[in-house]
């Protein structure tokens, strides 16, 4: 299964990174902007360099992180590709999954979008996050991995 | 906690349940006294008190108010769902978080009872999962009626399967047991002397650190220190440099004497009477002389095991064994079964549990040449960097040259010990799979073997770094219950083979045993 391709998250999961990562640059932004009125060095020292780091940070590596991420459902199994730099690519059998979560946050809310969560009995990964997808997918994909733990138990 | 002794009715479900609305007063009442009564103490303490009942009952008031809105809040918005495989939770206003929880993977409800709850006859109501993290589920607060009606929903929605028992821990057993491994006074002592530990002079650093103002002299001037070991007069320096060697010698053995008395010490508090039985309920260790501890380990309940040894003990061929095992309560899941003894009393041991040695034949793989060049590059320059600059630096700063030279020495020899424990690392770190288990050695001056089950694993990841992508390398993780288990450094198709194994025998487990390998 590691050569199938990834199916990607929602378009929508950009929007909401760009969305956080501004509530994120904010302060930093308004400090640049005090500082730069402050006039402690030449006019533009802070302002400049930090409000083009924020809008690659917003602009660009969101879409490169949207274009890293992606997830397979299979029968019995999820795996979650994500990371730009430090890479990571996990598999969780539907079989040794605890709980599951469907978690929204007031971004994700605006858009659409959920954040699945499963919990498993180990110490590392105790719990795998897949964001961006659309919420009714989320919700289904939930029913399809509880339906699963309850066909194999029985 | 406490039982309520009403019998009730399981619960209709296809219907959303509320919290019973005293809850949110509850709640109040008990974020109030966590964060209200530290509030309190900062009245009293900045003086406000003073001022009396003025000032003391509208800040009181406005607490109340504040966390009574937000625990109402949260009262609102939380509701849950018995349903016919599972139970649901739904709570949060701005974020709102959908949990379920199939019936099958709860193992207990627990129901309890804190003061104040109690009070308003409210329950908390927690189920208990097997989730690696301490992130359970709980409802709160309902009626002792309902708390009831709960948890025998779920009892009768789980019958039918096997329920485990729930106490991982328990104490006394009385059955007929099998001593699998104790140790007796002698190897006890053996054990003390690879015990050796330096950790006294640690406290006692620590003590003079706290009670330095006892002591008869200022200890952190060295002056001090040498008038008082040369004795008046300077005798002991005068005596030559003959006796000088002979105190050095004599500091050094006294050194060695209370690292072993030390050791000894510790190992015979903690092992002291160390026997490891099987019994029907699993492994049951008890140790300790003072502190006497009795522990018993269900087998199926064991996740991986761990060979250890140490530096010198392996010379001659002493190891100890580790279960990690799945406990439910918050203790570590990680268990000694055999402290120290050969791999033949080990063996034995490894066999009750179901694990197994890796086979004379195993197809050992050894990690990427690559990642450990990278681990060796990566220690080595800024090393070599080090020793350039201190020479550098000496140079400039005019430092007498045996110094700098001492430094860069230094700098090199900890390069080139880098470079030796790579190499070794490369020759002897390896990993081998067989139907049932697999098996990770790791480590240089006292190598370890790591043993899981593969069908006991949770998940697997495959992670790669900037520098692991660009050559083709990734470190391979497990979830595992109670433990980790992890291998650095693997080439990538093999890791993808590792992982696909490993997803053929999880997957293709025999469903009905998933309840004993579960647990």
């Amino acid at each position: 299964m590691d050569g199938e391709e990834l199916t990607p998250l929602h378009p929508n999961y950009v929007k909401v990174v760009r969305l956080n990562t501004m509530v994120f640059a904010l302060p930093f932004v308004i400090a640049a902007i005090v500082l730069e009125f402050a006039g402690f060095l030449p006019r533009g020292a802070f302002l400049l360099p930090m409000l083009l780091v924020a809008l690659w940070l917003i602009i660009r590596v969101p879409l490169r992180r949207y274009h890293a991420r992606g997830y397979q459902m299979g029968d019995d199994r999820l795996r979650v590709v994500r990371g730009l730099i430090f890479n990571s690519d996990t598999i969780v059998p539907f079989g040794r999954v605890q709980h599951i979560d469907v978690h929204q946050g007031p971004i994700e809310r605006a858009y659409g979008l959920g954040t699945l969560v499963l919990h498993t009995a180990g110490n590392h990964n105790h719990s795998v996050a897949l964001p961006g997808l659309g919420h009714a997918d989320a919700m289904a994909m939930r029913e399809e991995i509880r339906a699963h733990v309850k066909r194999e138990t029985m | 906690m406490t039982e309520t002794a009403v019998v009730a009715a399981p619960l209709p479900s296809e219907e959303w349940r509320r919290t019973s609305p005293m809850s949110f007063v509850v709640s109040a009442i008990m974020s109030l006294s966590k964060g209200g009564l530290p509030a309190l103490a900062a009245i009293v303490g900045s003086g406000a008190w003073g001022m009396g009942l003025l000032v003391l009952v509208p800040t009181l008031a406005a607490l109340l108010a504040f966390s009574s809105f937000f625990s109402f809040i949260a009262w609102r918005h939380f509701r849950y769902h018995v349903g016919d495989s599972d139970i649901r939770v739904e709570r949060g206003l701005f974020s709102r978080t959908a949990r379920s929880v199939p019936y099958e993977r709860i193992q207990d409800v627990s129901l309890e009872q804190a003061f104040i709850p109690r009070l308003f006859g409210m329950v908390d109501v927690k189920f208990e999962t097997g989730a690696g993290g301490k992130d359970e589920v709980r409802i709160r607060y309902v009626t002792a009626e309902e708390a009831e009606a709960l948890r025998e929903t779920v009892r009768a929605r789980k019958s039918g399967e096997a329920v485990v028992a729930g106490d991982a821990e328990a104490t006394p057993v009385a059955e007929p047991a099998r001593t699998l491994f104790a140790m007796d006074f002698k190897r006890l002592l053996t054990f003390g002397v690879f015990e050796f530990s330096l950790v006294v002079f640690a406290l006692l650093a620590g003590a003079a650190q706290q009670f330095d103002f006892l002591m008869p002299f200022d200890i952190y001037n060295p002056e001090e220190w040498i008038r008082l070991f040369a004795g008046p007069g300077h005798r002991l320096l005068e005596l030559g440099v003959g006796a000088q060697v002979v105190g050095v010698a004599l500091a050094l053995i006294t050194l060695a004497l209370l690292g072993l008395l030390t050791g000894m010490i510790r190992t015979v508090l903690r092992d002291y009477g160390f026997r490891l039985e099987e019994t029907p309920k699993g492994l049951r260790r008890r140790r300790g002389l003072l502190t006497k501890t009795d522990v018993v380990m269900p087998v199926h309940r064991v996740q991986a095991l761990k060979v250890t040894t140490g530096i010198l003990r392996r010379r001659w061929g002493w190891h100890g064994l580790g279960v990690v095992s799945l406990s439910q309560d918050a203790k570590s899941g990680k268990h000694v079964v055999v402290p120290f003894g050969q791999m033949d009393e080990i063996a034995p041991v490894i066999g009750v549990t179901g694990f197994e040695l890796p086979p004379a034949n195993a197809a050992w793989q050894r990690s990427s040449p690559k990642h450990k060049v990278d681990q060796a590059l990566l220690g080595v320059i800024p090393l070599s960097l080090a020793a350039a600059a201190s020479l550098a630096i000496g140079n400039l700063a005019d430092a007498p040259g045996p110094w700098r030279l001492w430094v860069a020495a230094g700098f090199a020899a900890a390069a080139i010990l880098v470079l030796l424990r790579e190499n070794f690392l490369w020759r002897h770190d390896r990993t081998a799979l067989d139907a049932r288990h697999i098996f990770a050695q790791h480590g240089w001056l006292a190598p370890k073997l790591d043993i899981a089950s593969r069908v006991k694993l949770q998940s697997i990841e495959i992670s790669q770094g900037p520098l692991a992508r660009r050559r083709g390398y990734a470190n391979l993780t497990f979830g595992v219950a109670g433990g980790t288990f992890a291998i650095a450094g693997v080439p990538l198709g093999e890791a993808r083979a590792i992982r696909r194994a490993v997803l053929d025998s999880i997957t293709g487990v025999d469903f009905s045993r998933l309840g004993e390998i579960e647990g």
